[in-house]
């Protein structure tokens, strides 16, 4: 396990094609959207249940990755041997020093539930020092271009109820997006990292899970949702090199129709027919004069 | 020779979440003190100084947006972890999020451009390498450079805020009409020397500003 030495700036770009890629409970379940500019949004915890999923699944029983917010009833659990050896059992000191044990009570939760290595949580102690903050910070997903949801009526051929056997279908809903491409800015901080103990490992676990997250997350009302692009600014020290937001300025979303290339959201673009493919945008990375310290990586265009 | 810092601070969303609205979250209009003393102490804190914030500019129109999430509704309770490490195995160990689900909405404050200004004091811990003009000297390296310990804040972790080290603050895009408002009593930190009690003060802005130094002085409620 090797300590994480370097801060992370990360934007990720995700599409989803003919579905609802996070329900508002508010409007009955219409895709989320800023009311202002009519863009799409996905909440940073929708986000951060998808990756839960993926460690959940991708690494099953082992040690060490647990996941202690699960999504469904988890089978097998008398199997799950996550006990860290290493770990010596809390011996029953005389009077032992609340403080202490909070520490040790939060030290063994690390090493045992990725979820909380990684995003922390909340533990009730009575010492403050239940609270754990995890190294990996997301904010709101948003998409580049405002979105516009479907509604879409959809019949079932049969009923739930014995009353209703003479009902010949029942009607439902889906709510979809034709199209969207969002983005959404995430941090990883190695100071909170030593803290939790969150690795280079992890973190190499974690980019896999952003990259394949929503191909196991796959259902009727998802559509196709697609990771597409991850552009991360590596800073060379624990405390980083420049700003994030100045960094995140570099990162430039185009539009495209056949030859013409324009700025999404760009005015001219307004008439232009709606964006139906990744293929429409083109994600472009101002790499000129980055401040020391600070590398451009596009680990999945194979682009610097 | 006072020890100050200026920042600019922005973000697409803010909640400084108001205490007596705590399940459904509402934020205050503003940024509390508090919530600019976490901004700054991301950016550079040790034991021996003490961030206070002396005014709060508010530069953009105060706006609204509710946002409702699942959430869940129980805190990791340290009993379950301390059977599970006794007896060594996570089995069992772990939180249905379906049935334990809570749906909460958040009035979130939107596109919030702040100017703080803040000075730092020396505490009891200070040691004799410590001094006032050392501490802002990092304190204005790291804002400069963009480094901090944690990524900045505003009011909660998945609003992030840029911040900025400036001289002095833009033209503020707040309405004349909202730039003289009595914003009652609001949260100016949480008193952990005191068992934690939270202190209040009266804000009033006046012509965009909210003057915290002056409150402190006409006194704090607990």
């Amino acid at each position: 396990m090797t300590a994480l030495t370097n801060r992370y700036d990360f934007a990720l770009f995700f599409t989803v094609k003919d579905g609802n890629p996070n329900g508002d409970p508010d409007a009955g379940n219409l895709p989320r959207m800023d009311p202002e500019t009519n863009n799409g949004l996905v909440t940073d915890v929708a986000l951060k249940r998808k990756v839960r999923n993926y460690i959940a699944m991708a690494k099953g029983d082992e040690p060490g990755f647990g996941i202690y917010f699960t999504e469904r009833a988890v089978l097998n659990t008398l199997h799950k041997k996550a006990y860290d050896a290493l770990e010596l059992k809390p011996e029953s000191k005389k009077l032992p020093k609340k403080a202490e044990e909070a520490a040790q009570i939060t030290g063994w939760m690390c090493r045992n539930f990725f979820d909380i290595r990684t995003f922390g949580a909340v533990m009730t102690t009575e010492v403050n020092a239940g609270q754990v903050r995890g190294p990996v910070q997301l904010s709101f997903a948003r998409s580049v271009e405002p979105v516009m949801p479907l509604e879409v009526s959809i019949t079932r051929s049969s009923v739930t109820n014995e009353k209703d056997v003479d009902k010949e279908r029942t009607m439902g809903r889906k709510h979809i997006v034709p199209f969207g491409l969002y983005v959404v800015h995430g941090f990883i901080n190695a100071k909170l990292a030593e803290k939790t103990g969150f690795s280079e490992e992890d973190l190499a676990l974690f980019w896999t899970a952003l990259r394949d997250m929503f191909d196991f997350d796959r259902s009727a009302a998802r559509g196709e949702m697609a990771a597409q692009e991850l552009v991360m600014f590596k800073h060379d020290s624990a405390l980083g090199n420049a700003q994030a937001h100045r960094l995140f300025e570099r990162i430039a979303v185009l539009r495209k129709r056949g030859d013409e290339v324009l700025p999404a959201g760009d005015e001219r673009t307004h008439n232009w027919p709606p964006a139906r493919a990744y293929s429409d945008y083109d994600i472009r990375v101002d790499d000129s004069a980055l401040p020391s310290g600070v590398t451009l990586l596009r680990p999945w265009s194979g682009a610097a | 020779m006072s020890y100050g810092i200026k920042l600019l601070i922005k973000g697409d969303y803010a909640c400084f979440t108001r205490p007596e609205m705590k399940v459904e979250r509402v934020s205050y209009d503003v940024m509390t003190p508090s919530a600019a003393r976490g901004i700054i102490e991301a950016i550079h804190w040790k034991p021996a100084i003490l961030w206070v914030i002396d005014r709060i500019h508010v530069l953009a129109p105060v706006r609204f947006e509710n946002i409702r999430r699942n959430e869940i509704a129980s805190k990791i309770p340290a009993s379950n972890v301390k059977t599970a490490m006794k007896a060594g195995s996570v089995a069992g160990l772990h939180l249905n999020v379906d049935e334990d689900r809570q749906q909460r909405a958040m009035m979130a404050l939107r596109n919030v451009v702040y100017g703080v200004e803040a000075h730092l004091e020396m505490t009891p811990k200070a040691g004799p390498e410590d001094n006032p003009a050392k501490h802002i000297e990092m304190a204005r390296r790291r804002a400069e450079k963009g480094q901090h310990f944690h990524q900045p804040c505003l009011g909660v972790r998945e609003f992030p805020a840029d911040v900025t080290l400036v001289e002095g603050f833009p033209e503020t895009a707040l309405p004349a009409a909202d730039r003289n408002r009595d914003l009652g009593w609001m949260l100016y930190d949480i008193a952990y020397d005191r068992g934690r009690d939270a202190l209040f003060f009266h804000a009033r802005m006046e012509d965009g500003v909210i003057d915290v130094e002056k409150a402190r002085q006409a006194g704090l409620a607990r």
